[in-house]
C-alpha cells in the first residue's frame, strides 16, 4: 500500500477505523462464546468418561466374564449372565427391526415415493423416533408382559425393536435417496421391473449406507434400559436361553446395583457402565469407516 | 449463404430414401403436468441408420427420445398422447409390456450409469433378466458387446473389478456394452459424449458408427458437428415442434426454414 493514490483521506481512516474496530470486537466475542461453549461440551464428556474410566477401570477383571451376578450380600461375582443377556436381547432386537425397517425405508423411498400414504408413514415414524423410550416399554408391557402374566425376553426383545425400527426406516429411506435416479432409469431401461431394480440396484448402492444406520440403532438400543425394566426385568441367574421368562441385562443391572448399598454390586455397575458405552464406541466406530469407505 | 424462403409445413416427409421404417411416430403430443412439451410429431427413423435430434435446450428433443423406451412412464405426472410404432405395433398401448419394450430399445444416457458391481455384472444384468443362458454362453455374449464396444482389450484382465472404477469414458462403454449386449433392435443415445473428454467422445462417435451396421439408432446431441459427423438423417427440433427433418447433408447444406437455417449457422441456440 505505498501508493500515494490509493491512501484514504484522514476522515476515511477514521471512519473505516472505527468500522474495523467494532468489527473486530463483535468477532472476538462470538470467537470466545463459540470456544467457551465447545469447551465446556467436551468438558462434561470428558468428565462423565473419565469418571467411567476411573471407577469403571478398576472393576474390569476376568471375573467380569466368567462369573454370574452375586445375589444380595454375597461377594465377588461378575457380569457374564448379564452381558450374554443383553448381546441376545439387542441382536434380537434388531433381528425383528431390520427387516421390518429396511422394507418400511424402501416403501418411502421407492414405492410410495411422493404418495399421502408415505408421507403419513413417514411422519408417525418421525414421532416414533423422539417417543420416549419408557413408553415404548409401557407399550409392550401392557401389550405383551400383563397378558402372558410374566416377564420375558421376547417382549424385551420386541421393546428394544421398536425403538431401533424408526432409526432404520429413516436412514434406510434417507439412503435410498441418495442413490441417483439416472442409476434407476439406466436399470428400467434395460427392461428390468421395479423389484429387481429396488434389489439389484438401488439396494447395492445405498448398502453401505443402510448397515451403517443398523449399527447405530444396534448402539441405540444397547443402553436402553426403561423398555427393559418393564419387559425383560432381571435375574440373578445363569443365562439359560429361556426367553419366556425375565432375562438379566447390563442396563437394568446397572440399574439395579448402582443404588444397592453393596460395594462389589456398585463396582458392577460402574464396569458394566463401561463395558455399555466400549460396545457402543466400537459399534460407532464401525458405522463411521464403513460410511468412509463409500 | 442466401435466404431461403419460409415453408409452411414441416419437411418431415423429406426422408424417404430405401431402408425401412423401424419406428412411425404420428400426431405426438407429451405433456409434463399441464405443459404441453411435444406437439403433433411425425417422423419416421430408418432400419440401420443414424437419426440425429438437434435443437437448443428444452426444445423437447431428449423429451422425444424418452418416448421411445416409455421410460417417462417411470413418472406419474408425465404422460403421452398419439401413435409411436415400432414395426408397426404401437407401443405407447397399455397392451404393451414397457420391461419387455425396453430390452428390445436400449437406451444410453447423458452421464455414465455404471452399476454398484462388477464390470463382468454390469454388461450381464441385461442378459440375465431375459434369456437363459448358460455360464459359457454368457461369457461370450458378454465378451463379444464388450468388443463391440471397444472395451474388451482395456478391461478383460479386470471383469470382475466394480465398474465404478473405469474412467468416465470406459464406463460409457461400458454402459454401451451393456446395452449392445441384449441384441436391441433400437438404441437412443441421450447426449452419450457431454460428459466425456474429446478423447473419449471420439471413441463413442466412431463406436455409434460401427454399430450402425447392426442397429436403429437415435442420438440426441447438443454438438452440431457431431450431428454432421454421425448422422444419415437428422431432425431439428425447437419449443417442442418438428421443425425439420431429412437426409443430414440436406439439413445442413441446404435446409428449406428459415428458423433450421438460423440454427445449424449458429445465429443461435
Amino acid at each position: 500500500m505505498s501508493d500515494a493514490a490509493i491512501t484514504p483521506s484522514a476522515e476515511a481512516e477514521v471512519k473505516w477505523g472505527r468500522v474495523r474496530q467494532s468489527r473486530r470486537i463483535q468477532d472476538r466475542i462470538l470467537r470466545v462464546g463459540c470456544t467457551t461453549a465447545t469447551a465446556l461440551a467436551v468438558f462434561v464428556l470428558f468428565w462423565i468418561l473419565g469418571m467411567l474410566l476411573w471407577k469403571g477401570g478398576q472393576g474390569i477383571s476376568l471375573d467380569l466374564f466368567t462369573k454370574i451376578t452375586p445375589g444380595p450380600g454375597s461377594q465377588g461375582g461378575g457380569l457374564l449372565n448379564a452381558i450374554v443377556g443383553s448381546i441376545v436381547l439387542t441382536f434380537l432386537g434388531i433381528a425383528i427391526a431390520t427387516p421390518i425397517g429396511v422394507m418400511a425405508g424402501t416403501f418411502l423411498a421407492e414405492y410410495g415415493k411422493g404418495s399421502k400414504l408415505a408421507e403419513l408413514v413417514r411422519f408417525i415414524n418421525d414421532i416414533l423416533l423422539s417417543a420416549p423410550s419408557i413408553l415404548i416399554g409401557l407399550f409392550v408391557y401392557v401389550v405383551l408382559v400383563m397378558p402372558f402374566q410374566g416377564y420375558s425376553g421376547w417382549a424385551g426383545s420386541v421393546a428394544l425393536a421398536i425403538i431401533a425400527l424408526p432409526v432404520i426406516v429413516r436412514t434406510t429411506e434417507d439412503m435410498l435417496r441418495l442413490v441417483p435416479n439416472g442409476l434407476r432409469e439406466a436399470a428400467a431401461a434395460l427392461g428390468a421391473p421395479a423389484s429387481i431394480v429396488i434389489r439389484q440396484v438401488s439396494w447395492r448402492a445405498a448398502k453401505a449406507g443402510i448397515v451403517t444406520g443398523i449399527l447405530l440403532a444396534l448402539a441405540r438400543i444397547a443402553g436402553e434400559t426403561a423398555p427393559l425394566l418393564f419387559t425383560a426385568l432381571n435375574n440373578n441367574f445363569w443365562f439359560n436361553w429361556n426367553l419366556t421368562g425375565g432375562i438379566s441385562n447390563l442396563p437394568v443391572t446397572i440399574y439395579a446395583f448402582a443404588s444397592a448399598p453393596y460395594d462389589n454390586w456398585q463396582q458392577l455397575a460402574w464396569a458394566g457402565a463401561l463395558l455399555i458405552t466400549g460396545a457402543i464406541l466400537v459399534l460407532s466406530i464401525a458405522a463411521r469407516a464403513l460410511i468412509n469407505r463409500k | 449463404m442466401s435466404m431461403m424462403t419460409v415453408q409452411d409445413a414441416p419437411s418431415a416427409a423429406a426422408a424417404d430414401q430405401g431402408a425401412k421404417v423401424r419406428i412411425g411416430v404420428r400426431g405426438l403430443d407429451f405433456y409434463y403436468g399441464s405443459f404441453h412439451a411435444l406437439k403433433n410429431i411425425n417422423m419416421n427413423f430408418h432400419d440401420r441408420q443414424v437419426t440425429a435430434m438437434i435443437g437448443p435446450s428444452g426444445c423437447g428433443k431428449s423429451t422425444l427420445l424418452r418416448i421411445f423406451n416409455r421410460i417417462y412412464s417411470l413418472y406419474p405426472e408425465q404422460r403421452a398422447t398419439g401413435e409411436v410404432t415400432l414395426d408397426g405395433r404401437n407401443i405407447l398401448s397399455p397392451s404393451i409390456d414397457v420391461n419387455e419394450l425396453r430390452a428390445r430399445i436400449g437406451m444410453v444416457f447423458q452421464k455414465p450409469t455404471p452399476f454398484p458391481m462388477s464390470i463382468y455384472d454390469n454388461c450381464a444384468f441385461g442378459l440375465r433378466l431375459y434369456e437363459k443362458l448358460s455360464k459359457s454362453e454368457l461369457d461370450d455374449r458378454v465378451e463379444q458387446a464388450l468388443r463391440k464396444a471397444a472395451l474388451w482389450d482395456e478391461v478383460k484382465d479386470k471383469l470382475k473389478q466394480s465398474g465404478m472404477g473405469l474412467s468416465g469414458g470406459q464406463q460409457q462403454r461400458m454402459c454401451i456394452a451393456r446395452t449392445i449386449a441384449q441384441q436391441p433392435d433400437v438404441i437412443l443415445f441421450d447426449e452419450p459424449t457431454s460428459a466425456l473428454d474429446p478423447i473419449s467422445t471420439g471413441k463413442i462417435e466412431e463406436l455409434i458408427e460401427q454399430l450402425r451396421a447392426d442397429f436403429t439408432i437415435v442420438i440426441v446431441t447438443h454438438n452440431m458437428q457431431q450431428a454432421a459427423r454421425i448422422s444419415q438423417y437428422t431432425a431439428f427440433m425447437y419449443l417442442g415442434e418438428l421443425i425439420e427433418f431429412g437426409p443430414t447433408t440436406k439439413i445442413f447444406m441446404e435446409p428449406q426454414q428459415k428458423r433450421t437455417l438460423d440454427y445449424v449457422t449458429g445465429r443461435f441456440g
